[in-house]
């Protein structure tokens, strides 16, 4: 039985990851389990100089999910290099650091310095949607997306991999302007705007009032994205939005993923994305599948 | 390090029409918790509630292997985790957080609670008691229904000293006045705070001023419990308002040094 993938050039023994900003640097996690069992580690989003984060309250709990508004809170990328990567590195599993901006100087000399580090890629931050500048404001128009993918591109040998908002209309048209500025993959969904009010206090809960929904409500969301990208692209797609077993994941692969991501499901259980793999290998073993890679974007519509 | 642990429920108690006490049998998690830890407990194996209930430990017993908690139901998972069975599993992530309740170098200890704030602060009180240190306890509740735990800390007190807001039930007032009455007499070396914000603001201010050394648990909404989601923020008392740096309740707290947090 095969379970190992690539993804964007990035050789993977299997196609689960843990997504950016659920995982931190993987420190606290390896206390509980052994990170070489993963197939990568995508890294907290990672700016150039630190960020402190939004006001709390930043996260509630939703409807089978929550919202978050940490407003990327990092130490920044020198911190990184210094004293998260080694421990990072001590693992086999690839390491792939989201990279975030509010200026395009900003992302582009960010991605300078991660060209010079010991990673194995770098997934461009162009979703969140909690900041006011860069991110999210760069990724919800077809040329915005474009401008910074390409303008990161020439410094960024590289795999590239932009990770898109499901906050726009056509998601298909974003992930062709990440394809057509040269990267090697899209990673999708971010979390989807949302909001919640405390109709005691008559207030939203998160005081930075709207922040990003994840977990299994977001799902079918995620999936439907996840196809129309397949059918738009022909970049690789690390696929995500509310994935807590592996019969999740196995949906994402169908639908056009490559390689999959637990994010909120990680806060749940921190065992989830170890599950995951384990339920994706008895799904291999229940429809005799020889290699992991026969099922991608396998679906058949009605 | 926090373990995942399948505990079993050995027994729960309803302690007022809202407040219930369980006691779990957790050895692995109870062998390396400190006063001041807490646990995240999945109340279901389904997808809603979806996160797991921090719950701070009221106390342990670490030769039988056993982590008691007291909680008040306030929402959907509370209300599910007070209805659970005697033999059921229950699964736990813990302990958590790397500020817990520092006491050792003192000698004569102040430990103030208010409301549903005093649970965390009974097994520092029982430790401390065992310890032989000086344990003066001040607890403060709104009126005579809300009282709870009087026997059990009268048991780990040299003495309780018991208010009620409005007076209907023993001293009235706010335990903090009586705190106040107690480190000018110079009967307190430090000072242990949980409760409402109103009382552990006051009683942050006072240890300040007096300049005794002081700790104070602190809440936030969270998810991971272990330093990961960075949701449960609390700023750090020497950052700048325009620049706000922060704590991390999970993981520098939940228990913090009074000077160190702006709450």
């Amino acid at each position: 039985m095969n379970t190992k993938i690539t993804f964007a050039g990035i050789e993977m023994k299997n196609p689960v990851t843990v997504a950016s900003g659920t995982f931190g640097y993987g420190r606290e996690y390896s206390q509980l389990f052994d990170l070489n069992k993963l197939g990568g580690i995508i890294t907290k989003g990672t700016s150039l100089k630190p960020k402190s984060g939004n006001k709390p309250p930043r996260v509630c709990e939703t409807s089978s999910g929550m919202l978050n508004s940490i407003g990327l809170q990092n130490p920044g990328v020198e911190y990184f290099a210094k004293y998260d990567l080694p421990f990072l590195r001590k693992f086999d599993t690839a390491v792939i650091v989201n990279a975030c901006g509010s200026s395009i100087d900003e992302y582009v000399e960010l991605c300078k310095i991660l060209n010079t580090l010991d990673i194995d890629g770098v997934e461009l931050n162009l979703s969140c949607p909690n900041v006011k500048e860069g991110c999210m404001a760069f990724g919800n128009t077809y040329e915005g997306v474009k401008k910074v993918t390409s303008e990161v591109r020439k410094v960024l040998d590289k795999p590239l991999i932009v990770k898109l908002t499901p906050n726009v209309t056509d998601i298909a048209s974003i992930a062709k302007a990440v394809e057509d500025a040269g990267a090697d993959g899209v990673s999708l969904i971010n979390t989807l705007l949302g909001m919640k009010i405390d109709i005691d206090k008559r207030k939203p809960v998160l005081a930075n009032n709207t922040g990003g929904l994840s977990g299994p409500a977001i799902k079918p969301v995620a999936v439907r994205m996840v196809y129309q990208v397949a059918q738009a692209v022909n970049i690789p797609i690390l696929g995500m939005g509310g994935i807590i077993n592996g019969e999740d994941a196995i949906e994402f692969m169908l639908a056009g993923a490559n390689a999959i991501s637990i994010g909120a499901g990680n806060f749940v259980d921190p065992f989830t994305s170890i599950e995951t793999v384990n339920g994706i290998e008895k799904y291999m073993k229940k429809y005799n599948i020889e290699d992991i890679n026969d099922i991608i974007g396998k679906v058949e519509m009605n | 390090m926090p373990k995942k642990e399948l505990a079993k429920l050995l027994k729960k108690e309803q302690l007022k029409p809202d407040i219930f006490k369980i006691s779990l049998e957790a050895p692995e998690i109870v062998a390396d918790a400190k006063p001041g830890n807490f646990i995240e407990i999945r109340v279901t194996n389904q997808i809603e509630p979806f996160l797991r209930r921090p719950i701070s430990i009221y106390n342990m017993d670490k030769e039988k292997g056993i982590l008691e908690m007291i909680f008040q139901v306030k929402g959907k998972g509370t209300k599910i985790l007070s209805e659970k069975k005697e033999g059921e599993m229950i699964d736990i992530l813990g302990p958590l957080g790397f500020g817990t309740f520092e006491y050792k170098s003192y000698n004569n200890l102040a430990i103030i609670g208010g409301g549903i704030g005093v649970f965390p602060l009974y097994e520092l009180a029982k430790e401390a008691k065992a310890e032989n240190k000086k344990v003066n306890t001040y607890l403060g509740f709104r009126s005579e229904e809300f009282v709870v735990l009087e026997d059990e800390f009268k048991k780990m007190s040299d003495e309780l000293i018991l208010t009620t807001d409005d007076g209907s039930y023993a001293k009235k007032g706010f335990a903090i006045n009586y705190l106040e009455k107690d480190i000018e007499e110079g009967k307190v070396d430090s000072i242990y705070a949980c409760g409402p914000l109103p009382m552990l603001k006051a009683v942050q201010k006072l240890a300040i001023e007096k300049e005794i050394p002081c700790q104070i648990s602190l809440e936030e909404k969270m998810a991971c419990g272990m330093g990961d989601c960075l949701g449960c923020a609390v700023k750090k008392a020497e950052s700048p308002k325009e620049q706000p740096e922060y704590w991390h309740v999970c993981k520098a707290g939940p228990v913090f040094n009074a000077k160190e947090v702006e709450i």
